[in-house]
């Protein structure tokens, strides 16, 4: 069989919708910040493919997209974690359903 | 490449003060000198599009066609700038909180404001997704800025959801990427056009992954769920903030994809569905969630959802009616309107809240209208505003779109927006009923009023004055707004 690109596609797409699940699901802080993390990589996976299978200009822009995914990804989650750090001093919880102080 | 730089200078100003106040801030402890500087920095903004706008720099583009300088981008330039302005005027009381902080939280209002900026001259998708992060990164920790239980949890959720919705946009413009083989919003248009045939059901799938990560920045429903958590756990200057500059910014960049990228004869016919849908849900879900709340910042929260419904609405009508100037700039002085109003709105509250003891609360600000008559009157003002009551901005705005969306065969959408506009005036009103008809159950503390600080009240008369010079000479800004929207639609 001959991988081409509809594979990946299709293993981006799948990337993607499991860690929109893990995103909605999870309910610890970390658990979404990781479901986000997979749908980030499954784009990249897809920006990848595209890369490959493209001509030289949508390489080239693909490949500088994904870069900047990376970094942009990282600044996000060192952000995040440091919000999480704060939500668990103050509560001594980072489960997402019982930091429920702001509702309605 | 020198003259590309300066085609960035307005956001550069603020990015290059951002950074050295970071660094002031540790032998700086002067809080009207840091002030100063970063309200310099955003006036140099202002006066930097200004020049680009006077010397014929309009229309140019830079770094090979990322970012563009049009009248479009500078109108909201100067928008997003005086709207960061003003944020910071009413911070007083916020940098009295944190003394040790003032530097950062200075910082980021100009660093996020670069970012919005950004996004209103992209071009391009990578440029579009680094300028909605580096508003995005920065608006996170603003939220969360007081570090206490309710600033951390807004902040957290504003993160996850946020994060959520910009891989979720990311996602859509790698299908886009992946489509037409281009970032750049002109070549995807001309692909569009030449090659787009039978490839409408993947460009709608892409849209709508766009609109779901741009409608998240707009607080559109139902992706508005970060908006009322971050507005009550946020510093109310950095509420007021959110709740116009990032919505002014996102509806730019929604006008400029939707109709640049995306605008293709086609493709509009679905956009116009899309908008319209969001529109109606986005009217009743912020209006009904609005009505049940007791905590004011939560209510102009929800208020600000229903808003960009009906900034939707011009967006439904764009679609419907190609080429069509009026709704585009009724869009756009809608906005400035909002703005204004809002920016009004919640510096009364920061000034209210000083005074109540740092309550947010609806019902203790019953029997206000006699305490202190000047900010009733003014609060009270800019909420019947809000609702859209003639003279004042957001009544022509909204008289702009309704008729907008009636002659693009939309009538029922114009309808809808009726309808929801006396919803609103149900929650709008109550406050008001409270200040001047209730009585307040204890005149105890009437003794220990705080003197207001001479900016916030400097502010609150210069938004006033705006809401009032707007909605008694709408000419000005409307030919402002058409000027600017002629840069997309010509």
């Amino acid at each position: 069989m001959i991988i081409g690109l509809e594979h990946y596609l299709v293993l981006g797409a799948l990337l993607f919708c499991i860690g929109f699940f893990i995103a909605l699901s999870k309910k610890n802080a970390i658990g979404v910040l990781i479901g986000v993390e997979l749908m980030l990589n499954a784009v990249n996976l897809t920006l990848v493919a595209f890369s490959r299978f493209g001509s030289a200009e949508v390489a080239l822009s693909t490949q500088v997209f994904v870069v900047f995914i990376i970094a942009v990804a990282a600044a996000e989650v060192a952000v995040g974690l440091a919000l999480a750090l704060v939500v668990y001093r103050n509560r001594q919880t980072i489960s997402v359903d019982r930091t429920t102080l702001l509702k309605g | 490449m020198l003259s590309d730089v300066n085609l960035l200078g307005p956001e550069l100003v603020l990015l290059v003060v951002g950074g050295f106040l970071l660094i002031a801030d540790l032998f700086i402890k002067d809080r009207r000198l840091l002030m100063g500087t970063t309200l310099a920095a955003l006036l140099g903004s202002i006066l930097y599009s200004a020049v680009l706008l006077t010397e014929g720099h309009v229309g140019s583009q830079g770094f090979g066609g990322v970012h563009v300088v049009d009248k479009f981008a500078i109108f909201f330039q100067i928008l997003l700038a005086g709207a960061a302005m003003a944020a910071v005027l009413v911070s007083t009381e916020t940098m009295q909180r944190t003394p040790s902080r003032r530097g950062e939280y200075l910082a980021l209002i100009l660093f996020s404001t670069a970012g919005l900026q950004l996004l209103a001259g992209s071009r391009d998708l990578i440029m579009i997704f680094i300028a909605l992060e580096l508003t995005s990164i920065s608006q996170y920790i603003l939220v969360g800025f007081y570090k206490d239980r309710w600033g951390s949890e807004g902040g957290l959720k504003y993160l996850l959801t946020g994060a959520v919705a910009s891989a979720v946009l990311l996602y859509g413009m790698a299908i886009l990427l992946g489509l037409t083989g281009s970032t750049n919003l002109s070549e995807i248009a001309s692909y569009i056009a030449w090659q787009g045939d039978g490839k409408e059901d993947a460009l709608i799938l892409a849209a709508v992954f766009l609109i779901a990560g741009f409608g998240f920045k707009a607080a559109v429903a139902p992706f508005q769920m970060w908006a009322p958590d971050a507005y009550t756990g946020a510093p109310t200057p950095i509420a007021a903030y959110l709740s116009v500059a990032s919505k002014a910014a996102a509806f730019a960049i929604l006008i400029r994809v939707f109709f640049e990228a995306l605008g293709d004869d086609l493709l509009a016919e679905h956009w116009k569905t899309i908008f319209a849908v969001l529109a109606t849900i986005s009217m009743f879900v912020g209006n009904f969630f609005a009505i049940r709340q007791n905590n004011i910042k939560r209510m102009l929260a929800y208020s600000s959802v229903a808003q960009a419904g009906t900034l939707m609405i011009g967006l439904a009508a764009i679609s419907a009616d190609r080429g069509e100037l009026l709704g585009a700039s009724g869009i756009l002085f809608y906005l400035a309107g909002y703005t204004v109003t809002n920016l009004a709105a919640f510096t009364v509250i920061v000034l209210i809240a000083n005074q109540n003891g740092g309550s947010y609360d609806i019902r203790k600000y019953a029997g206000l209208g006699k305490k202190s008559p000047w900010l009733s009157i003014v609060l009270a003002f800019a909420l019947i505003s809000l609702i859209g009551l003639p003279p004042t901005a957001v009544f022509f705005g909204k008289i702009y779109l309704f008729e907008t969306a009636v002659q693009s065969g939309l009538a029922w959408l114009a309808v809808i927006g009726t309808v929801n506009t006396l919803i609103s005036a149900a929650y709008y009103l109550r406050p008001v009923k409270a200040m001047f008809i209730d009585t307040a159950e204890d005149e105890a503390d009437e003794t220990s009023m705080p003197r207001p600080s001479n900016s916030v009240l400097a502010t609150m008369g210069l938004v006033t004055a705006g809401v009032l010079v707007i909605g008694l000479h709408p000419g000005l800004l409307i030919n402002a707004a058409e000027a600017a929207v002629s840069a997309i639609f010509s």
